[in-house]
């Protein structure tokens, strides 16, 4: 099974689990989590239920394409389900079935991993799903959200598509993964992982990084007191992609990487605060919508 | 009476492998004290879990709890009865409140009151009219993270899914998180199907029918034994290791051991972070020779059958070729750079935050080895050797092998030293300088590895103690104990001729001449001889000394640790010697009345007897070998030399009167009592010794 294959095949299975189908979200970030499709609206009563393909950027994990394992920028596949449903683990095992991993032909299990990420101010608890000893998903029971408690829980299913399409293709180098037809992922991102390794450790103009940070940084801050918190939830991303590549290109001490941190998750904090509090002011319209359509059904 | 079997069982989703060992101990004893707190008799107990379930079976318990006769006292006779003699209001209320009457009063006496009694029945209530509040049991255990799910508020270990609870084959009714309990358990997650239960007794052997080994015990002894085989068919050694185990078997509730190979060429990559990659990132079991030397396998347990077990070995091969192809790519890179561009970086890697960085606190270790090495006066190669082990003590710290194996800080450290032509002793002493790092491991095993490894814990402790940072409680995040017994067990270890105090001035020195100290450099000098003395005293007992000798020897400050045990040792056997209670009492007779005056100087023109002369002459006399002993540390020629002192003092106390009336005299002789007590005291307290000789 290809890579867009396997895309398919995951949308259409979270599509039959009443999801939302989205695309990618068009600002630069490390992780679907960071998506406002997950971030903000994990948060708050209102149900929500989603699945999409994540660009993911972690320019410290860029290898000028020479690592079989590592790159610059990898796919997840992320689903998001408010509140948790009961059947949550089958209907994930369900969807592994459906990419043609027969659960008694391999050693499928459920580990304890704990995630945490201390810039957004967001941890959950749950396990990363092992397939014969590989951690394909990371799947997380979400306790709180940018230093909020998150209530009801959405839990998060979180696949990487090259680490699963590795297995289900039995290839050893990501760049042989098949995408689609005669087309692999070398011949779509060897390029750009090149080109982005060599910019992220070479040639990144590190005063315009710092700059951009502080820029990002206050129209983030401006936009917010301003009430509005999609667009200052940009500019925290933006400055988040910032930080990464200052601190890929090793020029952020120790010292200072904590200071950075800190200031992105109070954004992240205070952002998460200001969207309960619209929503909230809205009336928690998905609230309303789910009510009336029970009433119909 | 009639008895049946119970079963409970919690169905959840998977809890992490290392809080079930507890959980089964908690199921047992909170079960266990809930029925003898409901008065129900049962014949045995016994909890089963797996990474899905919390089980318990009790079997032949009783059907109900068995009817009592119960003596309720009620109020004072004086109270129940008015001055007619006739019952009070008091009374019969109180006999009506137990479903009594008057009629069935008696009094009885307590403590020389007489009160209204009555004997109450309380029938015994049914069992599976009590079972059903065995919720709040389940809900009475404890995790140390629990969590919330769906739109519950309850917090629990992990989401839970179903509930059974029979009494015979009758479902007992309960509700948790809105799951309702009933007769139908699950199988394996793959393997098995749903399972109808008729009663406890086949809890196991069905779930076992359905792939599903709900004794921990059994599923620990499946993988020993396929450890075993695998062992014997190839010829390997496979050590198991206790925790991994542990970890491991509660991972599965159907474990099959298999076994799969890596290619030889990843044998250059040093053993150590072979095995580390193995046991800590994939929970492997590493093979080796019957020589001992690390082999190209790995043996894995997979939670399910025989079935595919070639698949399943070979996708494990898969991910640990890509893993093992990470650490051959950092043990190259690693090579590529020198140990100076490593240290560079040091300058960038935050000790701690009042304290610098780590070059910082390289730059502090090099000059207190530099003065340990003056201290204990070693040769110079050895303090050459020790001063270069601590200038490159870190460096390994900025690798690639040990940013992803942070274990291997010091082993990565001495191997690539010894790659990069630096002397076996030098490479050592890095990957000593850490040692011990846990309670039970080796001490270091150079001169050199000694010397840098109590520069560095030194460093640490004092620098610590220096800004406020004070271990209390759990609290040790820079786990300063550690690091003081680590420096204790390396002085006596390496019989260092020296006053422990004398290691915390050079340090204190450095500190000093720094500027970080935040609180006064006498305070975190008493900081640092209370927090060292708790850590000799911890030591202490564990070489069988009793508390008060460890007392007795450590009221001064610790002093030369390695002479401070032989002391401690020699009174732990005094303090039963027979022959030893003249001399003891004597001595510490002296110090107790010692107390009543100080040292103002003797004069020799106010003795009145001669025993007061003899005893003067004798202190004169024995001072100095006393001293020289002590000197040389000779624990039982110095107390041998004490001992000359009992019958003189025995003598002085019969035939003089200390606390007299003229008081030049009564002075004189407290001074002399005083210098006496001194002598004593060098020696330990010994009146913090608790004597045990018989008579």
């Amino acid at each position: 099974m290809n890579i867009q294959e396997m895309i398919l095949t995951l949308q259409k299975h979270w599509s039959d689990q009443n999801c939302i189908l989205m695309q990618a979200y068009d600002v630069e970030k490390g992780a679907g989590t960071m998506s406002p499709m997950t971030l903000l609206r994990s948060l708050g009563p209102e149900p929500w239920n989603v699945a999409y393909v994540e660009p993911s950027r972690r320019p410290a994990d860029g290898r000028y394409g020479q690592n079989p394992n590592r790159l610059y920028q990898h796919h997840q596949f992320q689903v998001i389900m408010k509140p948790s449903p009961d059947n949550i683990q089958d209907l994930y095992l369900d969807s592994l079935k459906s990419l043609g991993i027969d659960p008694l032909k391999h050693d499928i299990r459920f580990v304890e991993d704990n995630w945490e990420n201390p810039t957004l101010g967001a941890a959950g608890l749950g396990w990363e799903v092992w397939l014969d000893g590989m951690e394909i998903t990371q799947f997380t029971y979400f306790q709180q959200i940018g230093g909020l408690e998150a209530s009801p829980v959405a839990v998060e299913i979180t696949y990487g598509i090259e680490r699963l399409a590795s297995y289900i293709q039995d290839k050893e180098n990501v760049f042989d993964l098949e995408w689609t037809n005669g087309v692999t992922v070398g011949d779509i991102f060897y390029q750009p992982e090149y080109e982005h390794s060599k910019y992220t450790f070479e040639e990144s103009d590190t005063d315009m990084l710092f700059n951009l940070f502080s820029t990002f940084e206050n129209e983030a801050k401006q936009t917010m007191d301003k009430g509005l918190v999609f667009p200052a939830y940009d500019y925290v991303l933006k400055c988040s992609h910032t930080f990464n590549l200052l601190d890929a290109k090793g020029v952020i001490s120790v010292t200072e990487r904590t200071g950075y941190i800190g200031r992105v998750r109070n954004l992240a904090r205070e952002i998460a605060k200001l969207y309960v509090e619209e929503r909230e002011r809205l009336g928690y319209p998905m609230l309303k919508k789910e009510a009336i359509n029970n009433d119909s059904n | 009476m009639t008895v049946t079997n119970v079963l409970f069982e919690i169905g959840l989703e998977e809890m992490p492998a290392r809080f079930l060992n507890d959980a089964k101990e908690q199921l047992e004893s909170k079960t266990d004290a809930w029925l003898k707190e409901l008065r129900l008799p049962y014949k045995d107990l016994k909890a089963y879990v797996t990474p899905r379930r919390l089980a318990i079976v009790i079997t032949e318990i009783a059907d109900k709890q068995p009817d009592i006769e119960e003596e309720v006292k009620g109020p004072a006779k004086k109270i129940a009865l008015d001055k007619e003699g006739n019952w009070s209001k008091a009374a019969i209320g109180f006999s009506k409140g137990q479903g009594k009457s008057v009629d069935d009063i008696y009094f009885k006496e307590i403590k020389g009151i007489e009160y209204v009694h009555v004997n109450k029945f309380i029938k015994g209530q049914p069992t599976s009219e009590l079972l059903p509040a065995f919720k709040d049991v389940f809900l009475s255990l404890t995790f140390p993270k629990n969590m919330r799910w769906s739109n519950l508020n309850l917090r629990f270990i992990r989401p839970i899914r179903w509930i059974v609870a029979l009494q015979g084959s009758e479902v007992l009714p309960i509700e948790i998180a809105g799951v309702h309990s009933s007769n139908t358990t699950k199988g394996h997650r793959f393997l098995g199907q749903d399972i109808v239960l008729n009663d406890a007794s086949e809890y196991q052997e069905k779930l076992k029918s359905q792939f599903v080994i709900v004794d921990p015990k059994l599923r620990e002894e499946m993988i020993v034994q396929g450890i075993k085989n695998i062992e014997q068919e190839n010829y390997w050694q496979i050590s198991i290791d206790a925790d991994l185990l542990n970890e491991v078997k509660h991972l599965v509730e159907y474990p099959t051991v298999f076994h799969g190979s890596f290619s030889e060429e990843f044998l250059v990559v040093p053993e150590e972070a072979l095995i580390t990659s193995m046991k800590e990132h994939q929970r492997y079991f590493p093979v080796k020779s019957s020589t001992d030397k690390l082999l190209p396998h790995f043996v894995a347990v997979r939670n399910g059958d025989e079935n595919h077990i070639d698949m399943v070995a070979k996708g494990n091969e898969k991910v640990l070729k890509a893993r093992l192809s990470d650490a051959r790519f950092f043990y190259e890179e690693d090579q590529k750079q020198t140990i100076d561009q490593n240290i560079e970086k040091l300058g960038r890697m935050v000790f701690q935050e009042s304290l610098g960085t780590i070059a910082d606190k390289v730059a502090r270790v090099v000059r207190i080895t530099k003065n340990i090495s003056d201290l204990i006066n070693v040769d110079n190669q050895t303090a050459n050797n020790a001063v270069r082990a601590a200038e490159i003590s870190k460096f390994d710290l900025v690798t690639h092998m040990v940013n992803e194996f942070t274990e291997l800080q010091g082993i990565m450290g001495e191997r690539y030293a010894s790659l990069f032509g630096e002397n076996e002793r030098v490479a050592t002493a890095i990957n000593e300088h850490y040692m011990p790092r846990h309670s039970k491991d080796n001490l270091p095993s150079t001169r050199e590895g000694a010397i840098v490894s109590v520069a560095d814990k030194l460093d640490t402790i004092v620098g610590c103690l220096s800004v406020g940072i004070i271990p209390s409680g759990s609290q040790d995040p820079y786990a300063l104990r550690r690091q003081a017994l680590g420096i204790l067990q390396i002085v006596n270890d390496q019989r260092w001729n020296i006053n422990l105090e004398s290691l915390f001035e050079i340090t204190q020195d450095i500190y000093e001449s720094l500027d970080v100290n935040t609180i006064s450099r006498a305070e975190i000098k008493a900081n640092l001889n209370e927090f060292f003395k708790a850590r000799a005293i911890f030591l202490m007992k564990e070489l069988k000394v009793d508390h008060d000798a460890v007392d007795a020897v450590l009221t001064g400050g610790i002093g030369n640790y390695a002479f401070a045990i032989d002391k401690a040792l020699l009174l732990t056997e005094k303090r039963l010697d027979e022959s030893f209670k003249n001399v003891q009492e004597a001595l510490v007779r002296t110090i107790n009345l010692s107390e009543k005056g100080t040292d103002k100087g003797v004069n020799e023109g106010l003795f009145e007897n001669l025993q007061e002369e003899k005893l003067y002459k004798k202190y004169q006399e024995i001072s100095g070998p006393f001293e020289a002993a002590l000197e040389k540390h000779k624990h039982k020629e110095a107390i041998e030399i004490l001992s000359e002192l009992a019958k003189p003092i025995h003598d002085f106390f019969d035939n003089t009167m200390v606390m007299t009336e003229n008081e030049q005299v009564k002075a004189n002789r407290l001074s002399l009592l005083n210098k006496i007590a001194t002598l004593i005291f060098k020696f330990a307290d010994l009146t913090k010794i608790q004597w045990k000789q018989q008579k």
